[in-house]
């Protein structure tokens, strides 16, 4: 069994309120110094066998079909170390 | 004529679109999301709610829900679609729209009375109204933003595809103000305010929304 991680980010031009709201709340808190926050989503896929090229290209298809919506946002593939 | 109403699991307002329908003289055909069939209706619509509890993205998991298969084959052939509030977010995941709803920009959920501009009215939604004419109907999301590239906005403008457009204030942050587009045939229409909510005087600001539902008919008709 392999996993594979997919992370899904809004692209840098789109507004994200909730990376806003969380960025708002951080100073609230006494935490300062961060100038920005930007919320993205995380999708761990346990896959049967080997990760393969061919399955890495499968992975790349569901995340640019389901899981991400390619106009608004960008995502990234990496398979566990 | 039959108007085809889809219900998701989370679809709320399929009941209310139902009725304007039928108050626009129509036969509204209740419709299952995991039927691959769209019973011979002559015309869709896709309503508001939160199909699959907006898990995902808004839309995202409807956009692959069989009868859409069906929905998208039919909208390619010319058949009336109209997607409202989640149904546009749902046209929008299955690229029969362009760009995307996002969250609202103040990050608050809004439900009012909207003032709109009719911007085309030679959509097949749209044609009981005049152009330029301003219109209230019910306004509720919290994912109502809609944006896309520079280059897509500007297209949507320059092929008169913006259907409506906020009035008096934008309310969710859209791009441009723009609360409702078509595609380049002008038979599939989405848009995040409620017609169906404003098709009679006794619930709602007013009837100004019945005319989307008469315009089918008269797509139809023609």
């Amino acid at each position: 069994m392999a996993r594979v991680f997919v992370d899904v980010m809004l692209k840098p031009e789109i507004l994200d309120p909730q990376g806003k709201a969380v960025h708002g709340a951080l100073p609230r808190l006494g935490f300062e110094g961060v100038t920005d926050v930007r919320q993205g989503k995380r999708f761990e896929l346990e896959l049967d066998g080997e990760v393969t090229a061919e399955r890495l290209d499968q992975v790349r298809a569901m995340a640019a079909t389901l899981l991400s919506n390619p106009v608004i946002e960008d995502f990234d593939v990496q398979v566990e170390a | 004529m039959r108007v085809g109403i889809v219900t998701f699991p989370g679809s709320l307002d399929d009941i209310d679109a139902a009725r304007a329908v039928r108050i626009a003289g129509d036969v509204p055909v209740p419709l299952w999301h995991g039927d691959h069939d769209l019973r011979g209706v002559d015309a869709v619509v896709l309503p508001g709610g939160f199909s699959y509890g907006d898990y995902l993205r808004c839309g995202a998991i409807a956009r692959f829900a069989p009868v859409m298969t069906e929905v998208v084959a039919a909208a390619s052939g010319g058949m009336p679609v109209l997607g409202i509030c989640n149904g546009f977010q749902v046209l929008c995941e299955a690229h029969l729209l362009p760009g995307a709803l996002i969250r609202n920009d103040h990050r608050r959920f809004v439900c009012r009375d909207q003032r709109l501009r009719v911007e085309s009215a030679t959509t097949a939604w749209t044609s009981a109204y005049q152009a330029g004419q301003e219109i209230v109907v019910p306004l509720k999301n919290g994912e109502g933003g809609f944006v896309a590239d520079t280059d897509t906005l500007d297209r949507l403008e320059g092929e008169g595809r913006v259907v409506v457009r906020y009035v008096g204030g934008n309310p969710n942050g859209s791009l441009r103000d723009i609360a409702g587009i078509t595609n380049g045939a002008g038979n599939v229409v989405g848009l995040m305010p409620h017609p169906e909510h404003a098709v009679e005087s006794l619930c709602g600001p007013g009837t100004d929304g019945l005319g989307f539902f008469t315009s089918a008919l008269q797509a139809l008709a023609a």
